[in-house]
């Protein structure tokens, strides 16, 4: 059985837009989006003992390699980065196209994905890409299981749970609420540095430069400003009477 | 410009969110239709002719009741490509979510998400980086797929009369096929869900204890609205995740927001500060849910709820 896990390197701390390219800034410091490292754990956590393969897919800038190698020491067995300057910028037609090809040449039986990134908050590429391959797709899954080439999996939605079945091959996303992801070992960290790692252009896994990033974007960052302010914002202290000022200030409102 | 709106319904009712949707497309043109795909969905459809829509396609099929994204990606793709719409919206639920990203990727259509507004000209609103910086997006190509967040447009009437209704027969893809709710269980709340209040009264780790959200379920009573929690509490056990408001969790815009004990902390922040009126109670002056308050107070909620919970019932007596 093989797994795979896409996972994005984001910006860490407070993420800027580059006023030019309208785009994030990705050249400072990165990490492992966390919501990825829930779908890498629950690849470990399937995997267990069994000789099944866990790999670690990511498309983003060369310095993405650290977030496949923390991966790596979390215990993956293998690494895959595209990496192309000309798939930067890409939406979400350009982004799965590519992310589609490279799991292709993987063909493995699940493909596992974190419920959003932090810093695009984009939660719906695995939709777009469980599409381009033809798989059946689950998200929002809180618990996850495999039996004899199909899973079932515990979906949370607005109104309660949902319990769906689905053959294999597949692709999930998974909730940050499906388990608490382990921290790399330092024997993790140490083997992680000799673990196969591949680093692909979009011509090795068949992407078209006119395909991905803007010239392969159907979508486009127009202007950047600033949002709506609050208007006056009131601050009291409660002298016994807050409750009454609260009242009134609803009713001035027309809230109540 | 021809618009399809993805309409939602759960328990025999269309919900707010899509039909908010569908009122905001009868402003921008008045070429909007709908399509309605699920057991007993007929019967919707009519309603849906109240918030604008011209015409509602309806694909009523027991085997579509389930919340499954893929078959609704068929649906909407053969609707696409028969009639040739130049923008498909949703408003945004783990379903719509999706079956967005699904159409997109089908029709190699460009997709923005987590538009607050979009203009007649199809220039989109998108608040991006924790909400610190407004983006204005576009597309490229037609159609031209939207999702809103939830809670951007209140679902306001616009008068229109019954729809025309036509029913619509799809091809399904095999692999859309593969996936099947095989049970449901429901969540157990009393009054209006968060995403569909127009009052919100949520709790954080201020409250002090689990049996402290009772203060929060009261205000929420009187005020007729629904109880949120923060990942806090949540994860700490005192509240369901069907609560959660935030960056994980649910994104919300209630008309009041009432935040008791709860600090402001970036991941809530996003899930609430478009709330069209916020006030919190915390007891930390410093708290930074002060800096997006419209009325801050500075106090102990214990202290102060039960008699504004007394108070707003004496009003309404």
């Amino acid at each position: 059985m093989k797994i795979a896990v896409c996972v994005k390197h984001v910006p860490e701390g407070h993420a800027r837009l580059d006023p030019t390219s309208k785009r994030l800034d990705r050249t400072g410091e990165g990490a492992l989006n966390h919501f990825d490292a829930n779908a890498v754990e629950e690849a470990l956590r399937l995997k267990g003992d069994s000789d099944s393969e866990v790999v670690v897919v990511s498309l983003g800038p060369e310095r993405a390699a650290d977030s496949l190698r923390k991966a790596l020491a979390m215990g993956a067995d293998r690494a895959v980065l595209v990496s192309d300057d000309a798939a930067a910028g890409s939406d979400l037609v350009a982004t799965s196209a590519i992310l589609a090809k490279a799991l292709e040449r993987e063909n493995a039986d699940l493909v596992l994905f974190g419920q959003q990134a932090s810093d695009a908050d984009g939660a719906v590429l695995w939709a777009a890409v469980a599409e381009r391959l033809h798989r059946p797709v689950v998200s929002q899954a809180a618990e996850l299981t495999l039996t004899d080439g199909s899973l079932r999996v515990k979906r949370q939605t607005e109104f309660g749970y949902d319990v769906i079945e689905a053959p294999l091959p597949a692709v999930v996303a998974v909730s940050d609420a499906i388990n608490e992801p382990r921290y790399p070992s330092l024997k993790g960290i140490m083997g992680a540095k000799k673990k196969p790692f591949e680093t692909l252009s979009l011509g090795d896994v068949g992407v078209d430069a006119a395909q991905a990033g803007d010239a392969g974007s159907k979508t486009e960052v127009l202007a950047l400003g600033e949002p709506p302010s609050r208007g006056d914002a009131r601050k009291i202290e409660d002298g016994g009477n807050a409750a009454q000022e609260i009242v009134d200030f609803l009713a001035e409102k027309r809230l109540v | 410009m021809s618009v399809l709106v993805f309409l939602e319904h759960h328990g025999g009712e269309l919900q707010k969110g899509s039909l908010g949707v569908l009122g905001k497309a009868a402003t921008l043109g008045d070429d909007v239709s709908a399509v309605l795909a699920g057991g007993d969905v007929r019967s919707l459809a009519a309603e849906a002719g109240k918030y604008g829509a011209k015409t509602v396609y309806v694909l009523e099929d027991d085997s579509l009741e389930p919340p499954t994204p893929q078959p609704r990606v068929d649906v909407l793709a053969t609707l696409v490509q028969d009639k040739g719409f130049d923008a498909v919206l949703f408003g945004n639920s783990v379903l719509a979510a999706d079956v967005a990203a699904g159409l997109a990727a089908r029709l190699d259509a460009g997709l923005n998400w987590d538009l607050v507004d979009l203009s007649s000209d199809f220039v989109g609103k998108r608040p991006a980086l924790q909400d610190s910086v407004l983006v204005d997006v576009g597309w490229r190509s037609t159609p031209r797929l939207a999702l809103f967040r939830a809670g951007s447009f209140d679902p306001a009437e616009s008068g229109g009369g019954e729809p025309a209704i036509e029913d619509v027969s799809v091809d399904f893809e095999e692999h859309s096929r593969g996936a099947k709710v095989v049970s449901q269980e429901a969540e157990q709340s009393s009054g209006p869900s968060i995403e569909d209040a127009d009052v919100i009264v949520a709790g954080g780790r201020g409250l002090g204890a689990p049996e402290n959200f009772t203060l929060a379920e009261e205000l929420a009573k009187a005020l007729g609205g629904a109880v949120g929690a923060t990942r806090a509490v949540v994860d700490a056990g005192w509240y369901p995740y069907s609560a959660q408001i935030g960056q994980t969790g649910k994104v919300v815009s209630p008309k009041l927001y009432v935040a008791l004990g709860i600090s402001g902390a970036i991941q809530h922040k996003v899930g609430m500060q478009s709330s069209n009126v916020i006030v919190a109670i915390n007891k930390d002056p410093n708290a930074p849910i002060f800096e997006f308050s419209d009325l801050g107070v500075v106090g102990d909620v214990h202290e102060i709820v039960p008699k504004l919970t007394e108070l707003i019932q004496q009003r309404k007596t």
